[in-house]
């Protein structure tokens, strides 16, 4: 596999939340608007980059019984820097993700990959593979925010467009999380076998 | 009183699957047939109250006195992994028979969100104890009830005509949709 479709594929083909399905609390949790949705895909894909690079780097010192938590041990690691550096630098954001920065742990994307293909390939496709699957991550999450945001309070990136009307509040609540995913999965599904 | 008010906020007012979005990966995965997600809350339930009674431990007598919290990510997942290693060696020696109901479940429960969730929701909300266990018991049956009925509902509709592109996973993410919607009604209940 050369190094572009290495890259691609998170988009569209193995897309992790579209067609992979995985990482489905954050994707539903914080997609209440777009730039919350695009925030949390991207400390999701830096966290991916990241643990992809350092488990591909130690990956023949680690014995292969205790391989799940020692990756799981560099995942919480990076978690932990990933949550330091938004609580400083983006205190808003930091906020509005909450309990979903520490919970990138448990994204089974992150694990997914570092069992997947961490473990197995070199330094350089490891990272692009971290790279492409988070930025897939992200897009799925901003095409999810930016829908739940146009419907919802009727505004994109906070900027609103349709005068005083305040939107249909269904699309920010709960429910609103699993129809707008559901629709979107079920429009990809048909154009994908059509 | 307070306990009761605790309990009815963590089952059905800000129910942890369909108002917190925690756990959500189960709750689609296993939830094909009532049978296996019985299984799966009984898991739930019993390693979710024990994360959080050793978790809020740690944090009260190591991390908080060693200003260490900033480690809590950390100490927390490797503590619930240990754990569930650890139930399921004892589950297979002293109780073979409820090994064999939750024991498939078990290494799926490590990246259960729910229960890392909860563990640092207890934190986040200054319960003590008493509240800590309460509220972690409280939301395994959430959890456990969202996914139940959620797995009737399920078991239901691989009899109906869906169409093509809504088969499988877009028409079950509806489904939930409705039911979160119903949860809702719960709102503003304490």
């Amino acid at each position: 596999m050369n190094n572009w479709s290495n890259f691609t594929k998170g988009f569209i083909k193995e897309n992790p939340v579209f067609v992979l399905l995985l990482g489905m609390c954050p994707t539903l949790g914080t997609t209440t608007s777009a730039i919350n949705g695009l925030g949390m895909g991207l400390a999701t894909a830096f966290v991916l980059v990241m643990s992809n690079l350092v488990i591909s780097l130690v990956k023949n010192l680690i014995p292969d019984k205790v391989r799940i938590p020692a990756f799981i041990v560099i995942i919480a690691s990076v978690v932990t820097v990933v949550d330091l550096l938004l609580a400083g630098f983006l205190p808003a954001l930091h906020e509005q993700l909450g309990l979903f920065i520490p919970l990138i742990v448990v994204n089974c994307i992150v694990l997914g990959r570092a069992e997947a293909f961490a473990s197995k390939n070199s330094v350089l496709s490891s990272i692009i593979d971290g790279l492409g699957m988070g930025l897939g991550f992200s897009f799925a999450l901003l095409i999810l925010g930016a829908t739940r945001e146009i419907l919802g309070s009727g505004a994109i990136f906070g900027y609103k467009f349709i005068g005083d009307n305040d939107g249909m509040l269904f699309f920010v609540l709960a429910p609103g999380a699993f129809l707008a995913l559901g629709y979107i999965i079920a429009i990809i599904n048909s154009l994908r076998k059509a | 009183m307070e306990y009761f008010v605790i309990v009815i906020s963590a089952i059905f007012v800000s129910n942890i699957v369909l108002a917190q979005f925690l756990g959500v990966c189960p709750f689609l995965g296993v939830s094909n047939k009532i049978s296996t997600s019985v299984g799966m809350t009984g898991a739930v339930i019993f390693v979710m109250t024990l994360a959080t009674i050793v978790t809020y431990l740690i944090n009260d007598l190591i991390l908080v006195p060693f200003n260490i919290t900033y480690l809590k990510t950390i100490s927390y997942i490797l503590v619930i992994a240990a754990l569930v290693q650890m139930v399921e060696i004892i589950l297979k020696q002293v109780s073979p028979s409820l090994y064999q109901a939750l024991g498939v479940f078990l290494p799926l429960i490590t990246t259960n969100c729910a229960v890392l969730g909860v563990a640092l929701l207890v934190i986040q909300k200054d319960f003590n104890l008493m509240e800590s266990t309460v509220y972690a018991i409280a939301n395994g049956i959430g959890f456990g009830l969202a996914l139940v009925i959620f797995a009737g509902l399920r078991e239901h509709l691989d009899m109906m005509n869906v169409p093509k592109g809504m088969k499988g996973m877009p028409v079950a993410l509806v489904t939930a949709a409705i039911l979160a919607m119903a949860f809702m009604g719960f709102t503003g209940m304490v």
